[in-house]
């Protein structure tokens, strides 16, 4: 791999960048690979990534249908955070935080991760107190997380309406300092050329079709390209799972619904944290482009069509207008959807499944993207040694039957109400 | 937007509607434990044509039975709760 430096950039400054390599190979399917993953999102080349760097496991392929980074990964509004009340959850996503802010030295890639602060703003006293006890689980856990008083809110965030007239009257927040975003296609692009670095192949137009098994353990998939053999099958396509996994039988404990995100025309800096109510469930954050990045609740109805509703545009502009008031001045660039694995507790299933050298990444609901290095993490850790990581233990496939849900919202088995 | 036909209202836009649960998904205060677990968790999550339980929640606040494919959206009935899907 040619590595990119300084002296790299001045080199193809001087030569008309003529020097420049492909990032990384198109190589053809092998007949056999020692563990496939299929999907080529973030989640499924940080897997690839550690199974070779961690584990040593170099003969492994990941199995794209289009091109890399083209699901989820580029659709979701890029921002990053571990601000979570239930251990389960939070241990998973500081790990990932803790990857990521060595992410673009390991990868040699600069995926533009930028910790400008995360915030969530509290609307009433119960909302202050139930930030209070999520701030005091994560500071327990050793994660950082303040409290913002109107008065600093004011000073950070002068476009913010803090008014008692406001629409969503805001009276403090929780703050977490190292949150942040990062540029998504990026965390693709820096995986797979890792990953193809350490020897991994990148196969992309190619969809598996089946999962072929032979006295319950699985030997390879059946693919647009054919047949391909492999110990080990990792399904890693979040939005999908329960498609694919249906080709071995499978039925998951997720229902598949759509979320929609937004960007207005590029302007100025305005909004230098990413800021997220609860309450309301809006988010805003502006992109190093300058475009304001918007997003709220998903859909409310199971559908593979990503295809938003026009009523939610309006629904999510008016929510980010009344807690900025200056946006009502900016057009809408663009607004795009992604089909979400909706879980029915609201997190994650990293694991084991029935089937014998099957494995399981999915159901991360709409908030998988900032789990990208711990995602493919602890899953390599899973698939390399059948057996999950302490990190992903808690998010088993078999939780819903045995009631260990980790249910942060307390929603219940009702993903449309999350 | 989904046009959703209110058996009671007639043509409506999907924003006064309500999603609540596959068909398949309603619960009974009867169900074996696997059946529970199977409705409330292993849901069938189609990729296509899926009956479904829908409330006309901001018009007449009826509940209807919708069949509706998840991909294309086209709705093909829009029944009075109280009426036999047909098998």
């Amino acid at each position: 791999m040619q590595r990119y430096s300084a002296l790299s950039l001045l080199r193809g400054g001087l030569n008309g960048q003529k020097s420049w390599q492909r990032a990384w190979r198109d190589p053809a399917p092998k007949s056999h690979y020692d563990v496939i993953i299929i999907g080529g999102g973030g989640h499924g080349l940080a897997t690839a990534y550690y199974l070779s760097k961690v584990h040593g496991i170099r003969n492994v392929a990941v199995l794209e249908r289009s091109w890399i980074g083209g699901g989820n990964t580029g659709r979701n509004t890029t921002i990053v955070r571990s601000n979570y009340r239930q251990p389960a959850l939070h241990n998973l996503f500081e790990f990932s935080l803790k990857l990521w802010e060595g992410m673009s030295d390991d990868l040699n890639y600069n995926v533009m991760f930028s910790q400008r602060g995360a915030m969530f703003l509290g609307h009433s006293d119960s909302d202050m107190i139930r930030l209070a006890e999520r701030g005091d689980a994560m500071r327990a856990a050793g994660i950082d997380a303040e409290f913002m008083t109107m008065d600093q809110l004011r000073k950070k965030l002068p476009l913010l309406d803090l008014s008692d007239k406001a629409r969503y009257p805001i009276v403090g927040a929780l703050n977490q300092p190292r949150g942040g975003t990062a540029r998504h296609d990026a965390v693709a692009w820096g995986y797979a050329r890792a990953a193809d670095a350490l020897g991994v192949d990148v196969i992309q137009n190619c969809e598996v079709l089946g999962i072929d098994r032979v006295g319950g353990r699985v030997t390879g998939v059946q693919t647009t390209r054919g047949p391909i053999g492999a110990d080990r099958v990792g399904i890693c396509v979040a939005g999908n799972s329960g498609q694919v996994a249906a080709m071995a039988d499978l039925r998951l404990p997720i229902e598949s619904h759509l979320l929609q995100a937004f960007v207005s025309e590029p302007v100025k800096p305005m909004v230098d944290m990413v800021i997220m109510s609860q309450s309301i469930h809006a988010y805003v954050s502006q992109s190093d482009k300058g475009e304001i990045v918007m997003g709220g609740d998903p859909d409310l109805y199971p559908t593979y069509s990503q295809r938003g509703r026009p009523d939610r545009i309006e629904g999510v502009a008016g929510q980010c207008i009344a807690l900025f008031p200056a946006l009502s001045r900016l057009r809408m660039l663009r607004s795009w959807a992604g089909t979400t694995d909706m879980s029915f507790d609201g997190s994650p299933i990293i694991g084991t499944t029935p089937v014998e050298g099957l494995y399981l990444n999915g159901g991360w609901c709409y908030g998988g993207f900032k789990a990208t290095p711990a995602s493919g993490w602890t899953y390599a850790h899973t698939l390399a040694k059948g057996e999950p990581h302490a990190l992903n233990a808690p998010f088993s496939l078999d939780r819903f039957e045995t009631g260990a849900t980790i249910d942060e919202t307390g929603a219940g088995p009702m993903p449309h109400h999350r | 937007m989904l046009l959703i036909a209110c058996p009671n209202c007639g043509p409506r836009a999907q924003a006064e509607f309500t999603f609540e649960r596959p068909l398949a998904s309603i619960v009974t205060p009867t169900e074996t434990l696997p059946d529970l677990i199977h409705k409330l968790f292993t849901r069938e999550n189609p990729r296509g044509p899926s009956w479904e339980l829908w409330r006309h929640t901001y018009g007449c606040a009826g509940w209807l039975k919708v069949h509706r494919d998840t991909h294309s959206h086209q709705i093909s009935a829009a029944l009075p709760v109280d009426m036999e899907t047909p098998s």
